[in-house]
């Protein structure tokens, strides 16, 4: 998993090729030999249960939900923005497709119906940062605590079972293809589009010029305003893909999923190295990011660790990366 | 009591100042002149500790002073007002009054001390009505200036530094601002008092020392008695001489823009093709806001015509599609990806050109990239480096080959050499009158008189938002636009 990843990483970015690309590598080698570390003590305190396959499995379909909406959030913070009410939007997603009348419709309408919503929810979050002027932070801060709401209601705060005639999307983490889930398969296609549209597209390219100087973006006869939108309603989409991810895994959409998700994706992306002022960043980054954290977890479970050791482990581990980083940044710019 | 003598400053490519020698007496308001770029700002930034001197020595009160901070040089009693006030809008005036050296004991502040020093500093500077806990942010610029004064004066500055102050205020406001700085001067402390206004310096000054280039080329002339013509001569009489391409032989083609009353009644006026329209005018006369109205980037009242049918003013990306263009005055803040390549920040304003349903052609983009660093000899000749590693002049030719790319009709330049050395200057101007025979209209902003005269076809004349005259550049010389924008303000 970590090899292809890396070579992947060397000619990412818009950086390229020039001698900031060593440094750039160097970074996600600093992040890989984190991931290396980790599962050198994985595999010396629980030889036994580790290295299994299903033990592997279970790190990345763990790792599919949060890494698909932290795709998206990656695109927001690059582009200068921030996102808080991922989880919250998620949540809302499984709800309204899992209710009695959305499964009527079927698998295949659930799904959509969970797109739907997630972009529709970015989207209002786009419209109010890029044409109501709100600050991100308070535009989607208040996307969490409404879109949560919501999803009470609709539920009546009771978890949906997804019926059993529509079991073909719980198929979705159940079905192996090589011995990993379909889930897992999602997940790596949303980070391969993702990287794709990042650094090949003029979306993407516009996504760095947004986030790196808006007032040049500006000048230079960008949209920024209809950019930023699309920015949050590309951050719901990853939502609404995340909620049917979810909705496999556990059978069920109920107001209480992706609780702190927005935490844990914030910190995949800020350890993966991208800039929280916008600009700078890289996909394999945040994902890189995001194995790492999901690999304490499962070092912690499976040494049947303290949860509350976990989160300690765990914002030590964004202070070191952050720490280590602005030193790289240092050196470059000198 | 302030001695500078021989100062030299160097920036890479360009030596800010030249063996300046600056000579301030106690109790004495001392006006320092010169045009843009002339070393004023660098001088001031020295005396202020933002900048140090390459050589030179400097005497303040009969002791060596090196400033290494502003706050050491505000200790010194030094104190600078600069353009853009550096008040902090949500404190009150006594808290920006006493901002750094507020009367504390044991980490609690002192607020009614406070206030009582800052209603004491106030009166002195004759406006008790300034109440001290009044928020800055809700006081007029006039009034904003006075605590920046105020401010000065509790660190026991014994000299201050005004850096065109008269520019953000209303004619009454200078006479009070006079008055103050008479009352400032009469109690010995020295004031270094920097304008463009002419009548002004009369006003108030004792003496004048005058920059030009980088070198000082008259120290403390009376201010009140030196001819206006001298002055003016000893400002313009150059050095360093530009080279300016030949203007284009064949008469301008059809009209590409023309507004009517843009930003304010009377301001009207044409662009055609393959003419280079110059603005000449101060900073804050109102050229730059002309060029944000026609691009969109700003609202403003008038009406502008692109080939012949007006357009509502847009936002900047559909005026780029209409075929503007736009390099901005602050080349950092408003025109370049400095984390990014040339390459990228070359393409940025055509990324469409370069793309199919949204895939970037990356092969034909730096083809394209390579293509213009070529035309406009942008070195390093490597459009891969990032662009923050390029010299200023380079920096500059990058943004313009910004809209070198595709079928751009008409261009807007504001500042285009602000920070290049005279070298890469004489390039700029080559390439802009390159685009101009090609039958792109370009009108055109810059401080500098020589330039507007040297590079444009003909000269819009900008003073206080209005546009005061037009005529072709061959039939103005910098005297004559000089005295047209520097005509002072104390007179309407």
């Amino acid at each position: 998993m970590t090899s292809p990843d890396l070579k992947k990483a060397a000619p990412s970015g818009l950086l390229g090729r020039t001698g900031l690309t060593g440094l750039g590598q160097a970074r996600h080698l600093g992040l890989v030999a984190a991931l290396v570390l980790l599962a050198a003590v994985g595999l010396v305190t629980r030889p036994d249960t580790f290295a299994t396959t299903s033990n592997l499995v279970s790190i990345l379909s763990l790792a599919a939900t949060i890494g698909v909406i932290t795709v998206g959030m990656t695109f927001v913070i690059i582009g200068g923005g921030i996102d808080l009410s991922v989880g919250a939007i998620m949540a809302l997603a499984s709800v309204w497709a899992t209710t009695l009348a959305t499964q009527e419709f079927g698998p295949f309408v659930m799904v959509l119906c969970a797109l739907l919503v997630g972009t529709g929810a970015g989207l209002v979050n786009g419209l109010l940062i890029s044409y109501g002027r709100l600050v991100p932070f308070i535009a989607t801060l208040a996307m969490l605590v409404a879109a949560r709401g919501l999803a009470q209601r609709m539920s009546d705060r009771k978890t949906q079972l997804v019926q059993a005639e529509n079991t073909a999307l719980v198929e979705l983490s159940t079905t192996r293809w090589l011995g990993i889930p379909l889930l897992v398969f999602i997940f790596a296609l949303v980070v391969a589009l993702g990287w794709v549209v990042l650094n090949r597209t003029t979306f993407g390219r516009r996504t760095y010029a947004v986030g790196g100087n808006p007032e040049a973006a500006r000048l230079a006869g960008i949209n920024v305003r209809r950019h930023t939108m699309l920015l949050y309603a590309l951050s719901g989409l990853c939502c609404g893909i995340a909620a049917v991810l979810i909705m496999a895994r556990t059978t069920t959409g109920s107001s209480t999923h992706g609780d702190l998700y927005e935490l844990d994706a914030i910190a995949a992306v800020i350890i993966g190295g991208t800039l929280l002022t916008g600009g700078r960043g890289t996909i394999i980054g945040s994902i890189l990011g995001l194995l790492i954290f999901t690999l304490i977890t499962n070092l912690f479970i499976l040494n049947g660790l303290n949860t509350s050791d976990q989160l300690i482990a765990k914002g030590l581990i964004i202070v070191v990366a952050v720490l280590l980083q602005r030193r790289n940044l240092k050196e470059r710019t000198l | 009591m302030l001695e500078m003598r021989g100062i030299v400053k160097e920036f890479p490519g360009v030596r800010a100042l030249d063996h300046v020698d600056l000579l301030v007496r106690a109790g004495e308001a001392h006006c320092l002149l010169g045009q843009n770029g002339a070393g004023k700002s660098t001088l001031i930034k020295i005396l202020a500790g933002v900048h140090r001197p390459d050589e030179g020595t400097i005497t303040f009160n009969g002791a060596d002073y090196r400033p290494s901070s502003p706050l050491h040089a505000l200790r010194a009693g030094f104190a600078t007002i600069y353009q853009e006030l550096d008040l902090v809008d949500g404190l009150s005036v006594a808290e920006n009054i006493l901002l750094g050296h507020e009367p504390a004991r044991l980490g609690f502040s002192l607020r009614g001390r406070a206030n009582a020093v800052a209603r004491q500093v106030l009166a002195r500077l004759g406006h008790p009505e300034i109440r001290p806990t009044t928020e800055v942010g809700r006081l007029s610029p006039a009034a904003k200036q006075i605590v920046s004064m105020a401010r000065a004066l509790s660190h026991e500055a014994k000299l201050i530094v005004m850096d065109e102050p008269s520019a953000a205020l209303a004619h009454d406001e200078v006479a009070n601002l006079f008055r103050i700085i008479r009352e400032l001067t009469a109690q010995g402390v020295a004031v270094i008092y920097i304008s463009h206004r002419l009548e002004e310096i009369r006003e108030i000054g004792d003496r004048v020392t005058v920059l030009k280039d980088g070198r000082t080329v008259e120290v403390g002339l009376p201010a009140r008695d030196t001819p206006t013509d001298r002055l003016v001569s000893l400002m313009t009489g150059r050095t360093v001489e530009y080279l300016f391409p030949p203007r284009a032989s064949r008469p301008p083609g059809q009209e590409i823009l023309r507004v009517e009353d843009l930003t304010g009644p009377g301001v009207s006026f044409s662009v055609r093709e393959g003419e280079i329209v110059g603005l000449a005018g101060l900073v804050g006369s109102g050229r730059t806001e002309i060029l944000e109205a026609v691009y969109g980037a700003r609202r403003a009242a008038g009406r502008v015509y692109l080939h012949g049918r007006q357009v509502r003013p847009g936002e900047p990306h559909t005026m780029v599609r209409r075929g503007l263009g736009l390099a901005p005055e602050e080349r950092k803040a408003q025109a370049l990806l400095l984390d990014q390549s040339v390459t990228a920040n070359i393409t940025l304003g055509s990324l469409p050109g370069f793309a199919r349903l949204g895939w970037l052609d990356r092969a034909r983009e730096a083809e394209e990239a390579r293509r213009l660093a070529d035309l406009l000899a942008i070195r390093p000749p490597d459009p891969e480096r990032p662009i923050k590693t390029l010299s200023g002049g380079n920096q500059q030719k990058a943004v313009l080959a910004r809209w070198l790319v595709g079928n751009r009709r008409l261009l807007l330049l504001d500042e285009p050499t602000r920070g290049v050395d005279v070298g890469a200057r004489a390039e700029l101007y080559a390439v802009i009158r390159r685009l101009a025979d090609q039958g792109i209209g370009v009108l055109l902003v810059s401080s500098e008189v020589p330039e507007v005269l040297g590079l444009s076809d003909r000269v819009l004349v900008m003073r206080e938002g209005a546009l005061i005259h037009q005529a072709d550049a061959a039939e103005l010389d910098e005297h004559a636009v000089l005295d047209m924008i520097m005509q002072g303000s104390l007179t309407p």
